[in-house]
């Protein structure tokens, strides 16, 4: 089979014909099994956006990403376009240029990128070529967690499947652009997420931020230019190519462009995950798609966006999943995948596996993180433990605040103290019930929860 | 944390050639020695379980790297095992999203059928217990990985299926 004939005609045909997806995200998984690879991403219009990019200028795409309003799907929010527009352009311009995937996902609570990875690797490459084609970037990277084995299996795959099919490697698809992509998966540590320190990890080296500026877009990997994205990020970019910006900007049902893949974990009848409209209230994810809550579960309290962001309550359910809005509400987007509490788990034993977690994963570079969330988590423990004192609350709140954004290299602290901080505030009444009665009222309750170690 | 430490790393091994044309292809594709550290510890650990000190010395003599760096990277990562492990590691998730879903229980229970902690290996030396955080898997709590295979939805009741089937599987 002449494949690259086989695109060229599948990509006018997918132009002319294919109706704009309100779904683009995930309009390549199917019932088949098999979905995942070439022949069926192509058959269904994949490398259309590839294509499409390869005809137009370097800045023609960097413009239309920036027209698009796509902010960067990895929990901070950060408008793409602007980002890569810091990147130096020209002939003059050191190489090489480096462009990452970020597919560490480690957040707890966090299960969105592996679905993308193992139902769509192509989709992610086409994304990463799209992303080296505007730079002008030459070699790329997927960052992927060392225990996502099929996600693992499938990118090998469908990176061998380019390099077969002149998708990847010198004058791509005859457009004298050239692009090598490596994967490198992680030996493990929620820190490699944290875009410098996965360079750094990319390098050999323990998986510490480094300090900012210089950022990573001017020397980055190996001191060259770099930008670090997040897979769904990428995943995004072959429609805003293919279908424009304004159709992107048209998904959203509030202000943030484009679609998102939100999920929803804990005691509710139908835990998953949905690609839905931007600005999607909280509560119609929580209730219409993930069914609201078991049978005999009531809901106490949710993070929004994994185990980095504030709790909010069901009175923040019109809340629409916008970046700014749940902003207002004093939480974040994060990751986008919803951690219900429900009212029979203890919110103190929730809190203390967060601050353990988020202890344990740091890097060690600032004290308020190294030596602020350990602490934090004797404190909670003994809370929980029913050993507490009142004026343990009041250290637990200046733990928070000497780990508050600014206090430290990186957001692993900042976001740690999220949970802790706003369950400070929503469920005092638990902390101090703990501290009163000298045990968790919880672990009467339910016994299967009883020992929180 | 005396278990590494049985041969004193003045003595040296050799990399076997596998490991070694292993290791040389990866040299291939980064433009620092440096950058492959982490992938040939990888190497190492898939050939011997472990990544001992004397294959550490092998590996900073074969790299022409440090071994304080070596060692540094070795010891940093959750997935470099710097101590013998069992013929299986047992990954049970102690993410948030498991332990709301009685995650918690079925490590407990993993402890008892198995009478080891976190972080010990079993007398038969079968298994070793390391719970590790979030495994992505949250809508399918509590989860477990173990001989590259996501055990999903997890009851305490099909424990002992479990290990029996991986233990089974080493021993062919
Ligand atoms: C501790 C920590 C862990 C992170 N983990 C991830 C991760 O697993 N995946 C990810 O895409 N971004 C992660 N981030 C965010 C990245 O630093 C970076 O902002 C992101 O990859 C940028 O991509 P985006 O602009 O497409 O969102 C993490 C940040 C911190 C502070
Ligand atoms: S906040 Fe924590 S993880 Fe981030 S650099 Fe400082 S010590 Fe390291
Ligand atoms: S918390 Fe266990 S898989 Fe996410």
């Amino acid at each position: 089979m002449n494949s690259e004939q086989s695109i060229e005609q599948s990509t006018e045909q997918g132009r002319e014909q294919s109706p704009k997806p309100t779904k683009p995200l995930t309009r390549f998984i199917t019932d088949d099994d098999n979905c995942w690879q070439l022949s069926q991403y192509q058959n269904l219009g994949g490398y259309d956006g590839l294509k499409h990019a390869l005809t137009l200028s370097h800045t023609a795409v960097l413009d239309e990403i920036k027209a698009s309003n796509l902010r960067g799907r990895g929990g901070a929010g950060f408008p793409t376009g602007l980002k890569w527009s810091f990147v130096p352009q020209g002939d003059d311009a050191p190489r090489p240029k480096y462009m990452i995937v970020n597919a560490d996902e480690m957040e707890p609570g966090a299960f969105k990128d592996r679905l993308l990875l193992e139902k769509t690797p192509h989709q992610i490459i086409e994304g990463l070529l799209i992303g080296g084609y505007t730079l002008d970037a030459d070699i790329g990277y997927i960052f992927i967690r060392g225990d996502y084995y099929t996600a693992i299996q499938h990118i090998e795959i469908a990176l061998k499947e380019c390099y077969d099919n002149n998708l990847l490697g010198k004058d791509i698809l005859g457009s004298g652009f050239n692009f090598e992509i490596h994967i490198h998966t992680s030996a493990g540590r929620y820190i490699c997420g944290e875009e410098t320190a996965l360079i750094n990890s990319l390098e050999g080296k323990r998986a510490t931020p480094r300090a900012k500026p210089p950022f990573p877009q001017v020397a980055g990997l190996w001191g060259k230019p770099t930008i670090v994205n997040n897979v769904e990020t990428f995943c995004n970019l072959p429609h805003i190519i293919n279908f424009g910006a304004d159709w992107f900007k048209s998904l959203g049902r509030f202000k943030d462009s484009g679609t998102k893949i939100f999920g929803v974990s804990g005691r509710v009848k139908n835990p998953g995950l949905w690609e839905l409209p931007m600005g999607t209230p909280i509560g119609e994810i929580i209730e219409n798609y993930a069914g609201g809550m078991s049978d005999g579960y009531k809901l106490k309290g949710y993070l929004p966006g994994g185990g980095s962001t504030d709790f909010l309550l069901e009175k923040h359910f019109d809340t629409p999943m916008d970046y700014d809005e749940i902003g207002k509400q004093r939480s974040r987007m994060g990751t986008g995948t919803i951690i219900v509490l429900d009212d029979k788990y203890c919110p103190v034993a929730m809190v203390l596996n967060l601050v353990k977690f988020f202890a344990q994963e740091s890097c060690g570079w600032c004290t308020p993180c190294r030596d602020g969330l350990p602490w934090a988590a004797v404190l909670l423990e003994k809370i929980e433990q029913g050993k507490g004192e009142l004026t343990d609350i009041e250290q637990l709140e200046d733990l928070c605040k000497f780990a508050a954004p600014g206090n430290t290299f990186c957001a692993l602290a900042p976001g740690a103290v999220e949970p802790l901080q706003s369950a400070l505030n929503y469920f005092r009444d638990d902390f101090e019930q703990h501290i009163e009665q000298k045990s968790c009222p919880y672990c009467a309750q339910d016994h299967s929860e009883a020992a929180h170690d | 944390m005396t278990l590494h430490n049985e041969i004193p790393t003045n003595q040296t091994v050799e990399l076997s050639d596998v490991e070694k044309a292993q290791i040389d292809k990866l040299l291939l594709e980064t433009p620092y020695t440096s950058g492959a550290s982490i992938d040939a510890l990888k190497i190492i650990q898939s050939h011997r379980g472990w990544v001992s000190d004397t294959s550490l010395l092998a590996l900073s003599l074969y790299l022409n790297l440090p071994l304080g760096d070596l060692d540094s990277v070795a010891t940093f990562y959750n997935l470099i095992f710097r101590q013998p492990v069992g013929k299986v590691v047992l990954h049970p998730c102690d993410g948030i999203s498991c332990d709301l879903m009685g995650g918690q229980k079925i490590r407990l229970c993993i402890n008892k059928q198995l009478k080891i902690t976190n972080g010990q290996t079993t007398e038969d030396n079968q298994f070793t217990l390391i719970p590790l955080p979030c495994l992505g898997a949250c809508d399918k709590a509590p989860v477990m990985i173990a001989n590259q295979i996501l055990f999903e939805l997890i009851q305490e009741e099909s424990l002992p299926l479990i290990l029996n089937n991986l233990t089974e599987a080493t021993s062919k």
